[in-house]
């Protein structure tokens, strides 16, 4: 209807007019004017912020050419080392949280009395703090805890088993803070699942493995992808617990710690800049990887949607 | 994806609708994990709150005895009075400001198709999406350049970076719930755009708003990477200090440092269930992480 004054050619006083008509029409008016606050400040603060980072990478506090921040990180094996620490720690606590919320989701997806309930005391997690967490966990599991003392009072082990202030300290600190939000994201997938496409299955006969197998993982798959990016670039980006339950000068050196350590505790905001902007690099491909073999591994099955 | 999640309960057969009780193998081992989870995480609050009432506890199974005295003395020894003030006045001052900025975009986003949409809405999407501590480094040498990190404002700042398109978010479904028939109407009958505002749409986003005040109060109270990059002496909220009270210089009672994170994980709960009253924590997350 519009449209029409669009194109009729007329005086200017029209063609003005047709033209706020015409941007209307594209939904541009000034409605978008609302828009400009937040795009300006995200600009300022969050867009600005990256460029400049990215900028000072590339001016070493010491000279010695463009790249010579990365080179240094890449030839430092102290530095570099952080990388594979921090992947070793990151994929398998994501892995974990995803494959672990798989079966338990698979089971709660339907309705069931004290659902509310679980769903509600899984989010308790987020109120601890990283604080509470590591202490919880040194007091539970450290040498004395009340784990150790089990383990000793049943005679399982003489020595206590060390569970903190190493790799299992941060790995159980992840799991923690990380499963329920895995195990919510999954569960909220999995309702999204048509239950007609499972009911139909089972009318032809498949038994509930092979329902799952055939019908609800392939379907499941694209919101495993992203739950798993999630989870690993929660992860990835470890620091206060990787300090605190951690061994933060041995093997849970990740490389966020190798970041500040740079910027905040040496001055040299290069360096820690360029660090950032590896970690930055590593998640965006570990998250290009998962998703691009997501696309062609089943695009056949996820396909059938629409 | 929002619909098919409301699947009405009246539409699944009766007998989809199955009690706590497990059955087979397969349930046992799931109920099974579910619990261990549980109870690892009861245990672990449990040993917190225990230890912060206890006057000595080593290597037994409970404390020799019990006293509340670490509460008084983490209190003093942190100037917890003046640190949660200052939580109180960024938490606060985030929540309006990250309101102010980010409800205006969702209406325009929720309302409006226009070419770049995409791209606007990718460019609130990233600092969701991006871990805090990668973009902070970065975020707190511009700070500091300018001489902002280190005061109030200069975490505020800070904080604002992902508060603001977290807003945008979940404040998108809220605005396209309305009917655009409503506000067509009040124009009809001799609103303008502010009395529109004010007293038509206003009013209608008043449960959105509160829920994302309530989820934004949360995440900034609980905003570690952030406030500790950007914060100094003078501003840093309690999840810096309870971390600096851990892991800065200086000996301090265990059972002090417990006092105050179970204070801290107090008041967080507090806000969570007020938050829990607005959302349902499944839907929460769809919103935060699935868009």
């Amino acid at each position: 209807m519009t449209t029409a004054t669009g194109t009729v050619p007329g005086a200017p006083g029209v063609g003005r007019q047709s033209l706020r008509h015409r941007l209307a029409d594209r939904g541009i008016d000034r409605v978008l004017l609302l828009l400009v606050p937040g795009v300006l400040f995200l600009a300022l603060l969050f867009v600005y912020p990256f460029l400049y980072g990215l900028q000072l990478s590339f001016a070493p506090k010491d000279g010695g050419g463009l790249l010579a921040n990365y080179q240094n990180f890449f030839s430092d094996s102290y530095l570099r080392d952080t990388i594979w620490t921090t992947l070793i720690l990151g994929v398998p606590a994501a892995l974990f949280n995803v494959l672990a919320s798989v079966p338990i989701a698979y089971r709660m997806r339907g309705r069931f009395r004290g659902k509310r309930t679980i769903t509600t005391l899984l989010v308790v997690p987020i109120a601890l703090g990283t604080v509470l967490t590591a202490d919880g966990l040194i007091e539970l599991l450290g040498p004395s805890g009340w784990l150790n003392k089990l383990l000793r009072d049943f005679n399982l082990v003489d020595q206590p088993v060390m569970l903190v202030h190493n790799y299992w300290g941060v790995f159980f600190s992840l799991i923690i803070t990380g499963f329920p939000f895995a195990f919510l994201l999954v569960l909220s997938y999995l309702s999204g699942i048509d239950p007609n496409l499972e009911r139909a299955a089972s009318v032809m006969g498949a038994g509930w493995w092979e329902r799952f197998r055939r019908i609800t993982f392939p379907l499941l798959v694209p919101g495993l992808a992203i739950t798993f990016c999630l989870s690993f670039v929660l992860a990835f980006s470890v620091f206060p617990s990787a300090n605190l339950v951690g061994d933060p000068s041995g093997s849970t050196r990740v490389i966020s710690i190798a970041a500040y350590h740079a910027a905040f505790e040496q001055f040299d905001y290069s360096m820690g800049s360029a660090i950032s902007m590896i970690m930055g690099a590593i998640m965006l491909g570990i998250i290009a990887l998962v998703l691009g073999w997501r696309s062609t591994m089943f695009r056949g099955a996820t396909g059938g949607k629409g | 994806m929002a619909d098919a999640v409301n699947v009405p309960a009246s539409l699944l057969p009766p007998a989809r609708r199955r009690s706590f009780r497990p059955s087979g193998i397969g349930g046992w081992l799931v109920w099974g994990l579910v619990a261990l989870f549980f109870i690892t995480l009861f245990a672990l609050i449990s040993t917190v709150v225990l230890d912060s009432f206890a006057t000595t506890w080593f290597g037994s199974w409970l404390p020799d005895d019990f006293t509340i005295h670490w509460y008084g003395d983490a209190w003093a020894e942190f100037d917890l009075s003046s640190v949660l003030l200052v939580t109180a006045q960024v938490a606060i001052a985030v929540v309006a400001i990250s309101a102010l900025i980010g409800v205006p975009a969702a209406y325009a986003l929720a309302r409006r198709d226009f070419p770049g949409k995409r791209l606007v809405t990718v460019l609130f999407l990233l600092p969701i999406l991006i871990p805090p501590i990668t973009y902070g480094i970065p975020l707190a040498t511009v700070l500091y350049r300018l001489q902002l990190a280190g005061s109030m404002s200069g975490v505020i700042l800070a904080n604002l970076v992902p508060t603001v398109p977290f807003v945008v978010l979940v404040m998108i479904p809220f605005i396209e719930q309305i009917d655009p028939k409503i506000e067509a109407a009040a124009r009809m009958c001799g609103a303008g755009t502010a009395t529109i505002f004010v007293r038509i749409v206003g009013p209608l986003l008043v449960p959105g708003i509160l829920a994302a005040g309530v989820l934004v109060l949360v995440r900034t109270v609980g905003m570690f990477e952030l406030t500790f990059l950007t914060s100094g002496p003078s501003s840093s909220t309690i999840v810096v200090v309870l971390y600096s009270a851990v892991f800065g210089a200086g000996i301090r009672a265990p059972q002090e440092v417990d006092a105050m994170a179970v204070l801290y994980t107090a008041s967080m709960l507090v806000l969570l269930v007020i938050a829990l009253r607005f959302v349902n924590p499944t839907q929460l997350v769809t919103r935060v992480g699935g868009r």
